[in-house]
């Protein structure tokens, strides 16, 4: 059985990528790595395209080791991945829509984010005139006595992003949901190319609003590896700080938005309360309640004062005197428990498929959290848990996040106590050749994987997959044999993006 | 339960004093204004929040809208789920080729009188996505917007002053037959 590492040595080394290896391989190659991820050797942590090439990129689950297998497609084909491999389907799907890359016998050709709207097809690609008659998007079927269709979307009743969700339904139980996302494509990708490392740094805080700072953090990383600068130490921890203040709170707002699908709003209300505080904290010592634009390549462009620590510390020990109560009250409120236990269950062995990352996948058994297994700096000297469990249901989801939000008020309180002094950054100069990096940094979601190419100060290639591409297939499968009016249960406790997913 | 429920009681409420309207809000409303009769708004609106392709930061800051600190209720100010149910549309992002059509067709299907809100820097010219194939860029591009809300995304007190200015506007206009009374197309 041949390692990541043997799999690599089989192609042609990629000089300048950090800091894992990235090898171009041929075809045979390619499909070996395909069937190993078949056979739940391998993860898959990202599968996306340029005009004549495909990358994949491979984890092995058992020593966190990655590694980039790259297949070069002149002829504009390449052996489906998605064939052997389901989790890389939408993946496929989309490199076609961008690029024009086809995948050999994959199993679903119809478009994905390509909604027959732009204007051009592969715009990233060949950049073909559209087609002159929009071709109807054919859902799949579902057949069966007294089944029926609610159709969902892209506008929904509240405050939310656009998607569409088509249900059949047999009475109250739902048989088959098929999602069709890509309503908030923005051609991410597209706007990449090109771009100075400052812009593409300030596009990157804008692939998904939730998660601004985590993807800011991921793509100063993977800039910071292809440049091989070293960070100062201050920024790395504030860094930290600040993801560690986005997941806060994020799970804050979720778990009071999650009890509030099951009509229990008094749980919303003090969530709610309790997440402005995070991010009024926020706004306080960074200048922004969603610290926007404040982790960029180099370092940060602010520095926390002694009445910023003061100001965090508070707004931790309010969190910890009025947290446990509603913890007490989630836990034993009976008709609270009725709808969340049970409710959308992910098995164990479809996260591990999936690879699905955050909460998502602990809460169905999969261990993995890039801040542990990847130990990136400064989460290698501080001490956490990554907290599991196995039932998989809404429940487990929920305790997972209160889970998180405990420990992430213990880093924070770690953080701020070993807070090194220094510069709080250096200056991201540029290189003439080109150089490749990657990262992966732990958002409050899950995972989320930049890779970029670097040539001349400018951005010649960005790829940025958000942790929802593994999650939203598996929201599918979770809510079959549920009740329609579960979804928005089930929906809410895995909180997928679709802008991040979209790009 | 209980004992949560107590102490709400007794503890004094969260809510904050509402903020005073800002200066560029009021000029473009002012504007904005000029085509629109509201005689029958009263001091209450109806808000239907559609998202064309944001990157949700705005849709969080909306969202904080409706916490304890800022309790849009208490102004009339409501969401509603139902273009129909809705004065006002409301909506952000840079307006994606794939969102445009939803759009539109939300704003057909709301009753006149009525207005629309654009909030975040995207919605007024696409922003930092500007330029890209897949967007159309600002929502003016697709609808009449009366009223733009900058910021990235704007605070939850910016978001008010907007509201807020835009209901004051309307109550002055009523109070002036005059002026007031038209249809808004």
């Amino acid at each position: 059985m041949p390692s990541l590492i043997d799999l690599t040595l089989e192609g042609r080394a990629i000089e300048q990528h950090h800091p894992w290896p990235r090898a171009t391989v041929d075809a045979s190659v390619w499909e070996f790595a395909a069937s190993e991820l078949a056979h739940g050797r391998w993860s898959l942590l990202g599968l996306w395209g340029e005009p004549s090439t495909v990358h994949m990129a491979i984890m092995d689950g058992d020593t966190a080791d990655i590694a980039i297998v790259s297949l070069d497609c002149p002829e504009r084909n390449y052996p489906s991945v998605a064939k052997h491999h389901r989790p890389a389907l939408r993946l496929e799907r989309t490199i076609h829509d961008l690029f024009g890359l086809s995948a050999e016998g994959l199993p679903d050709a119809r478009p994905w984010l390509d909604h027959d709207r732009w204007g051009i097809r592969f715009p990233l690609g060949d950049r073909v005139k559209a087609l002159s008659m929009a071709a109807p998007y054919r859902f799949l079927a579902a057949e069966g006595d007294g089944l029926h269709q609610i159709a969902v979307g892209p506008v929904h009743a509240g405050i939310i992003e656009p998607g569409h969700f088509r249900f059949t339904a047999s009475g109250e139980t739902v048989v088959r949901l098929e999602q069709r996302l890509g309503y908030t494509h923005k051609g991410v990708d597209g706007l990449m190319i090109g771009a100075s490392l400052e812009r593409a740094a300030q596009l990157a805080g804008r692939i998904s609003g939730d998660s601004t700072a985590s993807y800011s953090y991921a793509f100063s990383r993977a800039a910071e590896a292809a440049l091989e600068l070293i960070v100062p130490d201050r920024a790395v921890w504030l860094r930290a700080l600040m993801a560690e203040l986005e997941r806060l709170a994020n799970h804050l707002g979720d778990i009071g938005a999650i009890c509030n699908d099951a009509s229990f709003a008094l749980m919303h209300a003090h969530c709610s309360v309790l997440r402005e505080s995070v991010l009024r904290a926020s706004r306080n010592v960074f200048g922004h309640r969603l610290m926007r634009d404040i982790i960029v390549p180099g370092g940060v462009t602010r520095d926390i004062d002694d009445p910023g620590i003061e100001a965090i510390q508070s707004m931790l020990d309010n969190i910890r005197r009025r947290f446990p109560a509603l913890l007490e009250l989630y836990d034993n409120t009976a008709s609270l428990q009725d709808r969340t236990v049970d409710t959308g269950v992910l098995k164990p062995a479809l996260a591990r498929q999936y690879a699905a990352g955050g909460y998502v996948g602990r809460a169905s058994g999969r261990a993995f959290d890039a801040r542990k297994a990847l130990g990136y700096p400064p989460y290698d000297s501080l001490s956490f848990d990554a907290p599991v469990l196995n039932e998989g249901d809404v429940n487990a989801r929920v305790w997972i996040r209160i889970r998180e939000v405990e420990q992430s008020v213990s880093l924070i309180d770690q953080i701020l106590d070993r807070l090194p002094e220094g510069p709080t950054g250096t200056l991201a100069g540029h290189r003439r050749e080109p150089r490749e990096g990657m990262a992966v940094v732990e958002g409050f979601r899950g995972d989320i994987l930049v890779w970029l190419r670097l040539r001349d100060g400018q951005v010649e290639r960005c790829h940025l997959r958000d942790p929802s591409w593994f999650q939203w297939p598996l929201l599918e499968a979770v809510i079959e044999n549920n009740i329609v009016a579960d979804f928005p249960l089930c929906n809410k406790s895995f909180n997928c993006s679709y802008s991040g997913h979209d790009l | 339960m209980r004992k949560l429920l107590f102490q709400s009681l007794f503890r004094g409420p969260l809510t904050e004093q509402a903020p005073s309207q800002s200066e560029t809000a009021v000029e473009e409303l002012a504007a904005a204004v000029k085509h629109a009769a509201r005689s029958r708004l009263g001091r209450s609106l109806s808000i239907r929040e559609v998202d064309a392709g944001s990157c949700n930061g705005c849709e969080l800051e909306i969202h904080a809208l409706n916490n304890a600190y800022y309790d849009v209720e208490r102004f009339g100010i409501r969401f509603v789920a139902s273009p129909r149910h809705a004065d006002v549309l409301m909506v952000t992002g840079p307006v994606t080729k794939n969102m445009s059509d939803a759009l539109e067709r939300t704003y057909l299907a709301m009753p006149n009188p009525k207005w629309v809100v654009a909030v975040g820097d995207c919605a007024r010219d696409g922003g930092c996505f500007a330029g890209s194939y897949a967007v159309v860029g600002g929502v003016s591009r697709v609808i009449p917007v009366d009223l733009h809300i900058p910021g990235c995304p704007p605070a939850p007190a910016t978001i008010l002053q907007g509201l807020l200015s835009l209901l004051d506007q309307a109550a002055n206009k009523a109070a002036t037959p005059s002026r007031g009374g038209q249809a808004h197309e």
